[in-house]
């Protein structure tokens, strides 16, 4: 029991990160980024070219990557539809993964490559009497260190509240006097910088990488966010560790014959919750605001 | 000298539809302008070409003899152009004392300053308890003075109101209108105020300003306006001015 608690906590952290780097996107400016997970695939091959020097400067080299191709990104791709309609900005986003994952094939090929990271980190150590990973004490522990540094950074810093609301009602914001362009720019700087972190353990978890590797964590971010409740940031962070926790106790407790449906279960569990709460579990009625 | 803010043959067409035409308005320093019309007659259009959220199809707006036009509202905001929107809009998931802080930070002011200034605006309009609230926890009457507290903050040289009294009872109204001209005294800054309740502007206001189909009707004292028969009959079937 204690050891699947470790290992939901330390699934949803990772849920979280991409969950919240999609969230703040879509609160703010109403844009659904699919391209967030080309964020994660760069990240992943970043690391690839810098797993020789030592963990932590590799993740650094890693994050600052990532956060520059999300500047990048709203620089040279959102900021021309900005104010545009949803479904605009969501093609947009659509032709950038795209872009992104041609460009990463071509230059890396489509065969899986393999990168070990781990190091140190493979190793579990014996809390209580309970063995756990040190990768899982890491992510739960440095996705608690980002959690916490966001909601300070939105509720103590001028540039946090002003980007609070932003996320509330932008035209509002803007009458205030509030410049969009150096908010959503910091936005999509914090969403690369979590997109970063999560492609590092990502990457440590599974220890290969593809050019479309970034798809599958995007959905789940999806998922999480709705699960969690549309416009409110905080839900998806909610909505990510309900997700995680499903997966890994559904993965415990199932019958072996069963085993083989636990996405299924997951997604039928999530259809159940949206049928009592259409809202999502934190989300309010009327809640996408954009 | 030139006014505080004016517009020079400003026209908005949408599509094939005039929203407004040729129309030049002016306020002056301290001056408290009515902005009144019956529906459809371009008030928020306007408004909206003076807190830069249109961008007008000809016509020039100015702000101390300065072409403006082309500022995006932030521009505006910074300049000392501050607006209310008819729906409030307040920071639902925020504190009042923090939707009101927003409005300095927003203007480039420090925490700190925003903090202070805030607190005064609120013991301005008699706030001050709610400060801890969250806006969306707040009755709706009170909401409508949060949103004024909000642009007092920015401490503007323009304050520009969309009616402020909507959906408010008679009693809440006059408070209102006691409220505006709390701010203006306070403030000295020269107010347009978009209201449907004709009498509360012609009670409240120095000059008034008539729209009707985009066009201006009418501009003058709010005893000639009162008095005027084409703007009696312009309103007639809408409501009775008093």
């Amino acid at each position: 029991m204690a050891q699947n608690l470790v290992n939901a906590l330390s699934l949803g952290s990772l849920y979280a990160l991409i969950a919240l780097g999609i969230a703040l996107l879509f609160s703010i400016m109403g844009l659904i980024n699919f391209a967030h997970g080309e964020l994660i695939t760069v990240g992943g091959y970043a690391l690839l070219a810098f797993h020789r020097l030592p963990f932590a400067v590799a993740a650094g080299l890693v994050v600052a990557v990532v956060v520059a191709a999300a500047l990048l990104m709203e620089r040279l791709a959102f900021r021309p539809v900005r104010g545009a309609s949803g479904e605009t900005m969501l093609m947009t986003s659509f032709a950038l993964s795209l872009l992104i994952q041609g460009g990463v094939l071509l230059k890396e090929g489509a065969d899986p490559q393999s990168v070990d990271v781990l190091g140190g980190l493979g190793a579990s150590i014996d809390v209580g009497g309970l063995s756990v990973g040190r990768l899982d004490l890491a992510i739960v522990g440095v996705t608690a260190v980002l959690l916490a540094g966001l909601a300070w950074f939105l509720r103590a810093t001028p540039l946090g509240v002003q980007m609070r609301a932003a996320a509330e009602d932008f035209t509002m914001a803007r009458a205030l006097g509030i410049r969009a362009d150096r908010v959503v720019a910091t936005a999509f700087g914090v969403s690369g910088a979590f997109a970063a972190v999560a492609a590092v353990f990502l990457v440590a978890r599974t220890g290969t990488l593809t050019p479309s590797m970034g798809l599958s964590p995007v959905l789940v971010g999806f998922v999480a966010i709705v699960l969690g409740g549309l416009g409110r940031l905080w839900a998806a962070a909610i909505g990510a560790y309900v997700l995680a926790a499903l997966s890994v106790m559904l993965q415990a407790y199932l019958p072996g014959g069963l085993a083989a449906y636990r996405d299924a279960l997951v997604y039928l569990g999530i259809i159940v919750i949206l049928l009592f709460r259409p809202h999502g579990i934190a989300g309010r009625p009327g809640g996408v605001r954009v | 000298m030139a006014p505080l803010l004016r517009t020079r043959q400003v026209s908005v067409r949408f599509g094939g539809l005039r929203a407004l035409d040729d129309v030049a308005l002016e306020l002056g320093d301290g001056e408290i302008l009515g902005l009144i019309g019956p529906n459809g007659a371009g008030k928020t259009t306007l408004l909206n070409v003076l807190s830069g959220f249109q961008r007008p199809s000809t016509g020039e707006v100015e702000l101390d003899g300065r072409r403006i036009t082309g500022w995006d509202p932030p521009r505006r905001a910074r300049a000392g152009i501050s607006r209310t929107f008819q729906d409030v809009r307040l920071f639902a998931d925020m504190t009042v004392q923090e939707n009101c802080e927003v409005a300095v930070i927003g203007c480039g002011g420090r925490r700190t300053t925003a903090r202070e200034r805030a607190r005064q605006a609120l013991a301005t309009l008699d706030l001050h308890r709610s400060a801890d609230v969250l806006a969306k926890d707040l009755p709706y009457g009170v909401q409508r003075r949060v949103g004024l507290a909000r642009a007092l903050c920015a401490r503007p040289r323009v304050l520009l109101l969309d009616e402020p009294a909507a959906g408010l009872n008679d009693d809440e109204s006059a408070a209102m209108a006691e409220t505006v001209r709390r701010i203006h005294a306070e403030l000295g800054c020269g107010v347009v105020v978009i209201e449907h309740d004709v009498r509360m502007i012609l009670g409240l206001c120095h000059r008034v300003h008539v729209l009707d189909h985009g066009v201006t009707l009418r501009v003058g004292t709010p005893d000639e306006i009162r008095t005027d028969p084409e703007v009696v009959s312009a309103y007639l079937g809408e409501e009775a001015i008093a």
